[in-house]
């Protein structure tokens, strides 16, 4: 921690925004709102457990399994649950395959919405007002500059998070992977991929 | 934005090698959040059409202050 001149224990004075997070919390467990465990147990599984090793699974599970990819398309909310995977932000979760004609990519042109669940919490350059408007006007440019290039044949779809909504690619399974075990092939699906701004 | 020194920056938690959050502060209020509108029974549209006001507001603010302003004014009007 920072340097102390004298001898006794001085935490750093608290910046204007860690007050108003401190008063506000203050506020809510005062009233019975929330407890400070119940903050500590959000801010830990979100730190920890719930990430996009989740959605990597899911998309393991698709490519091996063909009746399990068909209902993942079809309600993608409820093949996520098969696997345990639910909670905040994924009431209505919606998967976007990805086919060597096709290649989706998600924002949320107003804020962040973002599939918790099976990606965790949004990186901050997926929250940034240039990702967030950019990708909608010209999607193909945008994703060359992040390393993802889509040739012009391919269709590029561009879902844009609504109110309800939150999508997650299933991107195209790598060649030369029919061997590989469904631990190997969770292994190749990156964030990125699933959010469609990379390849797996 | 808030400085932290290096070392305590080391240990906030990381996934894909990015801080889940830049400082603890928004780990807390992220969870508020959640917890506010489970707790209401609100619906979380409720609290982001808030934070979409919040970013339009000030498209420059940092995303977890505009998440904050988003928070006080669901806490204003359903508590206060």
């Amino acid at each position: 921690m920072s340097e102390d001149h004298d001898h006794g224990h001085h935490p750093q004075p608290l910046t204007p925004i860690e007050e108003r997070a401190q008063a506000l919390e203050e506020l809510l467990t005062a009233k019975g709102i929330v407890s400070h465990e119940f903050i500590d147990q959000v801010v830990e599984a979100y730190a920890h457990d719930i990430g996009p090793m989740n959605g990597a699974r899911v998309v393991a599970r698709a490519w091996t399994d063909p009746a399990y990819k068909e209902r993942l398309l079809a309600d993608g909310t409820a093949a996520i649950a098969e696997l345990g995977y639910g909670g905040p932000e994924g009431d209505h979760i919606v998967v976007v395959e990805n086919t060597p004609d096709v290649h989706n990519v998600v924002v949320c042109t107003l804020c962040s919405c973002y599939p918790w669940p099976v990606l965790g919490l949004p990186p901050n350059w997926y929250k940034s007002p240039p990702y967030r408007a950019r990708m909608v006007r010209e999607p193909r440019a945008l994703l060359a500059e992040m390393g993802c290039e889509v040739p012009e044949g391919v269709e590029i779809r561009v879902w844009d998070s609504s109110a309800e909504i939150r999508y997650l690619v299933l991107p195209e399974r790598p060649a030369g992977t029919e061997d590989a075990t469904e631990d190997d092939l969770a292994a190749l699906v990156s964030r990125d991929a699933m959010i469609g701004v990379g390849r797996p | 934005m808030t400085e932290i020194a290096a070392e305590v920056r080391e240990m906030l938690p990381r996934q894909n090698g990015e801080l889940v959050f830049d400082a603890p502060w928004q780990g807390r209020v992220l969870a508020m959040a959640v917890g506010v509108v489970d707790s209401l029974g609100l619906e979380w549209d409720d609290f982001r059409q808030r934070l979409i006001a919040a970013i339009d507001a000030d498209p420059e603010r940092p995303y977890y202050e505009s998440w904050t302003v988003a928070l006080e004014g669901l806490v204003d009007d359903h508590l206060r």
